[in-house]
């Protein structure tokens, strides 16, 4: 009796393993899914558009040419300016909360930081179009172009949306991701460093610049990264304001002239792609952004783990 | 004379860091301000409860786009949060380092850093163009695979924390091990996985992207899963593209809704979660 019930015991034990290890696995082959088909349906575009895809700048579908050249440039000059905006609010931010600020106002100051980040891209998107445009527009293109408007990257004519108000909108989303870790690793420098300061009469801002800030250096540079990664496959707040179009950066290279992105490009032709090899086009922009994603992540992750494991630095 | 220097560099930092910080909290109160401000006055019953009514014609509203919302959450959940716990619990009770775990845990790790958008592009080149129409359940699919990862995270994570004092007590005691998972472990974890899937919950209620070529959008009540189906985010997205005034007013109306389901998700779960560990410490 005794050994039945164990027997019974050990069989519902491997069914409940095995049940997690499929499911697991499932996962696993579900991701690799996700690239098989990507690369799949891109094959066809990779061969017929060859290096044109990467160097062209024309984006014609009634003439079957694909360069994707302005969606990569709009990409990667805008998400990085925005992370470049980004670094030193979030820097600021994470030392005044772990220096400068009362206890209970880092509850707070937390939620905040939390609530930036759950706010959906869509509202970040409306907010942008129809709220900053027309401001950004009268006060702040407008006057720059009116005294600096001979300087190409800076010349007119305003619109509102622009490649200027998509790092504008897309700095606002990345602070929270930049500013989280970088909180939590200038609060865990050791207390026995900062004391150490504090006794050789240092000041709070001198224990931050010269034990804080190297300490978390390795992991605000991964948090920086992964502010990156989300700035490049940010969507809908971006196609909303950046107006998509072709001309950046190499009919116009004006800040304020609108511009397209990797991302808005798919998200504003997916649907209404008809001939074979646009479909396939669009499916390789996917496939680049799957790709420079998946570096980004892996090295952020690489980076947090190695932190994680060997404690700092 | 230095000494006046040095400290007025650290209170000159101070006020910057400050500075900055109000800069960055701005937005956030702008955002809000402005929703409630261009949101508020179109709230009615009949705008929540009723269907957008045809270009040119005043009334109607966006009941078809909460229910959406609704329908395709729940499909979306109804079998990720479930594989997510599944994965989690693997992660933390029954991975030892293993290769299997390595690869479960990359692919995991990989999934939560995939831009969104290619979840869309994913489910519509696999399901959409395979039958040829929008569906609902495309938009489940890749709902449901940005779930996963924070579900799955949340469990093993809360897992984890578990004693192992109690695991060994339970062990002691002769259960097996699925129910010393099940109803001794995940049981004590239940409060993190229940908040872990409440956030990924509230995350994927703000996701658009995904659904812009799945679920796209429909001007009727939701008839079948596997038809195109209407939600608040696509709402906001085509409202606001559209320019005509009464339909932008609309889509703040949705935004405000929509901004509500998020952030009472968030402020509750944070709230609660944060409660607990001031009680524990």
């Amino acid at each position: 009796m005794k050994t039945k019930s164990s027997h019974f015991f050990n069989l519902q034990d491997s069914a409940f393993k095995y049940l997690l290890i499929g499911l697991s696995l499932l996962v696993v082959a579900l991701f690799a899914t996700i690239a098989y088909v990507l690369i799949d349906r891109s094959s066809y575009a990779v061969i017929n558009n060859g290096a044109q895809f990467l160097l062209g700048t024309i984006w014609d579908v009634s003439r079957e040419v694909y360069g994707a050249a302005p969606a990569i440039l709009g990409t990667v000059v805008s998400a990085s300016l925005a992370v470049l905006l980004a670094i030193p609010v979030s820097l600021g931010i994470s030392i005044y909360f772990t220096e400068y600020a009362p206890r209970r106002a880092r509850f707070y100051l937390s939620i905040f930081v939390d609530l930036l980040a759950a706010i959906p891209s869509v509202i970040y998107g409306i907010w942008g179009l129809w709220i900053i445009a027309p401001l950004i527009k009268v006060y702040v293109q407008q006057p720059i172009i009116g005294v600096i408007g001979w300087i190409p990257l800076f010349s007119g004519p305003a619109y509102g949306i622009s490649i200027s108000l998509a790092t504008f909108v897309l700095t606002i989303m990345v602070i929270p991701i930049i500013t989280s870790l970088s909180t939590e690793l200038l609060s865990r420098t050791p207390m026995s460093l900062k004391e150490g300061m504090n006794s050789l009469g240092a000041t709070k801002w001198e224990t931050v610049r010269h034990v804080g800030l190297p300490f978390a250096r390795l992991g605000t540079f991964a948090a920086i990264i992964l502010g990156l990664g989300r700035a490049f496959g940010e969507t809908m707040a971006v196609t909303m304001v950046i107006g998509n179009s072709y001309q950046w950066p190499f009919t116009t290279s004006s800040l304020f002239s609108p511009a397209t992105t990797i991302t808005s490009k798919i998200a504003s032709e997916l649907y209404e792609a008809f001939s074979t090899l646009q479909l396939s086009s669009l499916l390789e922009l996917s496939l680049a952004l799957l790709v420079i994603s998946l570096a980004i992540n892996i090295t952020s992750r690489v980076i947090i783990n190695r932190i994680s494991k060997r404690g700092f630095s | 004379m230095r000494v006046i220097s040095r400290k007025m560099t650290d209170r000159l930092m101070k006020y910057l860091s400050l500075l900055v910080t109000v800069a960055a909290i701005t937005p956030l109160v702008w955002i809000i301000a402005s929703i409630i401000s261009n949101g508020a006055s179109v709230l009615s019953w009949e705008f929540l409860t009723s269907l957008p009514k045809p270009f040119g014609e005043s009334g109607g509203g966006i009941g078809n786009a909460i229910l959406g919302t609704f329908i395709i959450n729940a499909l979306a959940s109804v079998w990720s949060i479930p594989m997510g716990v599944a994965i989690g619990i693997y992660l933390s009770e029954y991975d030892r380092g293993s290769k299997l775990g390595a690869v479960v845990r990359t692919a995991i790790e990989s999934l939560s850093g995939v831009p969104s958008i290619i979840f869309g592009v994913f489910a519509f080149t696999l399901i959409v163009l395979t039958v040829r129409h929008y569906t609902a359940l495309a938009a489940a699919l890749a709902l449901g695979l940005m779930m996963i990862p924070l579900v799955a995270k949340a469990t093993e994570e809360s897992m984890k924390v578990v004693s192992e004092d109690v695991r060994e007590a339970a062990i002691a005691l002769g259960i097996p091990k699925w129910a010393r998972t099940v109803k001794i472990v995940l049981s004590l974890a239940r409060g993190g996985v229940l908040s872990g899937a409440l956030l990924a919950f509230a995350r994927i209620s703000g996701e658009t992207a995904p659904l812009l070529f799945t679920a796209l959008f429909s001007f009727f009540w939701p008839i079948g899963l596997d038809q195109p189906m209407a939600t608040l985010q696509v709402m906001i997205y085509n409202y606001a593209l559209s320019g005509f005034s009464d339909w932008v007013s609309k889509a703040w109306g949705a935004s405000l809704i929509l901004m509500l389901i998020v952030l009472t998700i968030n402020v509750a779960v944070r709230g609660v979660t944060r409660q607990k560990y001031a009680e524990g410490t």
